[in-house]
């Protein structure tokens, strides 16, 4: 199989990291050949991060450049138009609609854009819109949004929906597990 | 059954797997987690040193003592770490030692962009290049035993894309090499000149038999597909070349950085018709290919910035790009930050309100140096700000009443005591100011000699920064809770009035320790919000304006309350 490529963007913090290990693990029991590269120390720190998957016969690089993306899964708005041109004209985009102002924006140095899921959508991306936020607290914790989105990632890839669930079981603390499948159900079926 | 390893995660395997026994090393990005995954093996005995140097001379202890030992770092630790390198070089080992060594090109958290290869070739050392978890498992494994063949230190080179991917890697299982015995060999281990000298000629002649070995090693090899196109390459440029060029050119894949095997080089270039060398940051192989005659196209062609891409070696060789959208959206940059409820936005604060000049250090608190906060002037290297605030303050003693350092715990344990004792002994009016968030935090949370705990969690003796400041000469110690705003400006402000060095230790644990109790998220009552941007002046990420007000955001506040001192009309409760 050609290699498929997908990038999880977000802010340092939204647990985007758990997403990429989740993927990972459950690509890896299909059998494919997986890479996926992650970010940490400083940019860690409520910057920009990007983790790159990719899977399928045989991997090389572990990154992902201009064009080359199958699916951007966007935790954040800003985060969504900054990777934008990663993806294939032919690629998805996922996005969680939540705003982060970056700090430049805080202190008032710059303005963040308006209209961006309508600008990127007239730039002929096929965009998917998810308030993954909303559904992390009617699954019962805001803390569940990277769940939410994993979910609805999962709908848009050819894995067996179980190996998703398999994934979450194995990663998420068993406390949380009731909750964390909730949630999965909740993006996988777009259930806001 | 193959897993899925980080690359970090499959050098701590491939160490384990070796026998290896005893690990010291220091945290730095990107080569931490090396030593957090092999303390999850319990046959070995794993610790954070102080510093670099320490990390390795421990390794080498251990080595000498018969015990396969390791050591890891990046690459500004290396430099730390030179000065027992260059030596253990000339004495060899006993039982194997490898140094892990991470580069970082393109900076992700980093200062410099230097090329650790260069210290591998200056210190005549070894070093093997992995390009994938596989690699990093095995390379781990061969080096211990290269080590022993060849009576050297070994070192392992990573960047920053092989330590922190994953790929699949094969496990083993771990031979148990035992205690080597030790035979006491003043002319081999203590290197005075005359024993030096004797062991020096058996460095080159030691480097001549890598240089042999790696002819024909294993982990160099020559894969020739279309010779139109030949790459000579190693590491994560070999997985970049791959992927842009596929069986449209040949390759010579480098496992072996140092010493170059010659002959390898030269017969796979004369047997490709155009000849490109890929590698990132410095010329290195570029340099000895063309020392031997050959003509090759490199840097001319390529950068010596940042990291490279298959899409970078699709457009210089082939001229290929990829088609992509594009959308006229102007997307404000996002710099990392400091968390909602660091300790250290207080005391940046502080510091920005007395305007003094502040002597920075490497830590989570050099992104005081950013907007809104801006309090840095100067960060250079592991403890420079303490010895550089020394050499301020002598060379302009009327502003040294206007200058501090900041320094974090760990940082200041690495090498920052050096230079307060500099201050003591010589006497400068030098204010510094220890950041003693309880951890070392930008690195991802390691233990260090000042918070009571080893690697492992176990408890332990704490060094006191106060009794260590007062045992070198230090006579001003104050201690003061950053996200008091008020006690820690007066606290400064009386230390850089009285003359005399000062220590000032602003104390606080991170807000990210798993132990640190919160209080409730905050908000703001927009009846009595005036909009006077006050609370924005620290760099909250939690606060931003929402509808014309000041808005917290309860899923990232903390309740430090460092914003509601800020606010005159006490709107943030």
């Amino acid at each position: 199989m050609a290699v498929k490529s997908i990038m999880i963007v977000g802010v340092g913090g939204q647990g985007t990291l758990l997403a990429s290990r989740l993927l990972g693990r459950a690509l890896t029991k299909r059998g494919y050949d997986v890479k996926v590269s992650e970010v940490h120390g400083m940019s860690q720190r409520g910057g920009s991060v990007v983790t790159y998957v990719k899977y399928g016969d045989r991997v090389d690089s572990p990154i992902i450049r201009e064009g080359e993306a199958d699916l951007i899964l966007a935790f954040e708005l800003l985060e969504s138009a900054r990777w934008f041109g990663f993806m294939k004209p032919e690629g998805k985009l996922i996005v969680n609609p939540q705003q982060i102002d970056p700090m430049p924006v805080v202190i008032g140095s710059a303005a963040y854009p308006e209209g961006v899921l309508e600008t990127l959508q007239a730039a002929g991306a096929d965009v998917i819109e998810i308030d993954a936020l909303t559904a992390a607290e009617r699954a019962g914790s805001k803390k569940a949004v990277n769940v939410v989105l994993i979910g609805a990632m999962a709908s848009q890839m050819d894995l067996p929906k179980e190996d998703w669930m398999e994934a979450v079981k194995e990663t998420v603390p068993p406390k949380y597990l009731e909750m964390n499948l909730k949630a999965f159900e909740l993006g996988y079926n777009r259930d806001i | 059954m193959k897993e899925l390893l980080l690359g970090n995660e499959a050098v701590a395997r491939g160490l384990y797997e070796a026998g290896c026994r005893v690990v010291s090393s220091y945290p730095g990005t990107p080569s931490t987690e090396i030593t957090e995954y092999a303390a999850g093996y319990n046959e070995v005995f794993c610790e954070w040193a102080p510093n670099e140097k320490v990390a390795m001379e421990v390794a080498y202890g251990a080595c000498v003592a018969g015990a396969r030992a390791f050591c890891g770092m990046k690459h500004v630790g290396l430099n730390v770490a030179a000065d027992p390198l260059f030596t253990a070089s000339y004495t060899g080992v006993n039982a194997g030692l490898v140094i892990a060594v991470a580069d970082d090109p393109g900076m992700h958290s980093s200062q410099n962009e230097q090329d650790s290869r260069h210290h591998a070739r200056a210190s005549k050392t070894m070093m093997l290049e992995p390009a994938d978890s596989e690699e990093c498992l095995q390379y781990t494994k061969l080096a211990f035993e290269l080590s022993e063949q060849f009576d050297t230190p070994v070192i392992i080179r990573l960047t920053t894309r092989i330590a922190h991917s994953r790929s699949l890697a094969q496990m083993g299982s771990r031979v148990d090499t035992g205690l080597k015995p030790y035979a006491k060999d003043p002319q081999k281990y203590v290197m005075m000149p005359a024993m030096a000298k004797v062991r020096h000629e058996l460095v080159e002649a030691r480097t001549l038999k890598q240089t042999e070995w790696a002819e024909t090693a294993a982990v160099n090899t020559a894969e020739y597909n279309d010779t139109r196109v030949g790459v000579i390459t190693s590491g994560i440029c070999y997985q970049y070349a791959k992927e842009a060029l596929g069986k449209t050119a040949s390759y010579l894949k480098l496992g072996c950085v140092y010493p170059l095997p010659a002959g390898l080089i030269k017969e796979f270039a004369s047997k490709c018709d155009k000849v490109y060398v890929i590698e990132e940051l410095d010329d290195f192989i570029e340099s000895k290919c063309k020392e031997l005659g050959l003509e090759v196209t490199g840097k001319e062609a390529f950068t010596f910035l940042g990291e490279y891409s298959q899409a970078l070696i699709a457009k210089v060789i082939s001229g290929a790009e990829k088609p992509a959208l594009s959308a006229d959206i102007p997307v404000p940059g996002r710099p990392p930050v400091l968390c909602a409820g660091c300790p250290h936005r207080g005391l940046f604060y502080a510091l920005k309100k007395l305007k003094v000049y502040v002597s920075g250090d490497i830590g989570c608190y050099t992104l005081g140096a950013l907007q809104p906060l801006g309090m840095m002037d100067t960060c250079l290297c592991m403890g420079a700000s303490v010895s550089a605030l020394h050499g301020r303050n002598k060379a302009d003693p009327a502003n040294a009443k206007k200058s501090v350092a900041v320094i974090g715990d760990s940082t200041f344990l690495h090498s920052g005591i050096t230079g307060l004792i500099d201050i003591t002994y010589n006497q400068s009016d030098s204010v510094v100011i220890i950041l003693d968030n309880s951890i070392t935090g930008m690195t991802g949370h390691q233990q260090n000699p000042a918070t009571g705990l080893t690697l492992k969690g176990d408890p332990t003796a704490a060094v006191s920064l106060e009794k260590l400041a007062e045992a070198v000469g230090v006579r001003r110690i104050a201690v003061v809770d950053p996200n008091n705003l008020e006690e820690t400006e007066k606290a400064i402000k009386a230390e850089l009035e009285a003359p005399g060095p000062s220590v000032v230790i602003s104390r606080r644990p991170c807000a990210l320790l798993k132990y640190v109790k919160h209080d409730a998220p905050l908000s703001v009552n927009r009846e009595k919000c005036t909009s006077c941007k006050m609370c924005m002046r620290i760099g909250c990420p939690a606060i931003s304006m929402k509808d014309g007000k000041s808005h917290i955001d309860a899923t990232q506040c903390v309740g430090c309350k460092v914003c509601t001192q800020l606010c005159k009309f006490g709107a943030i409760s």
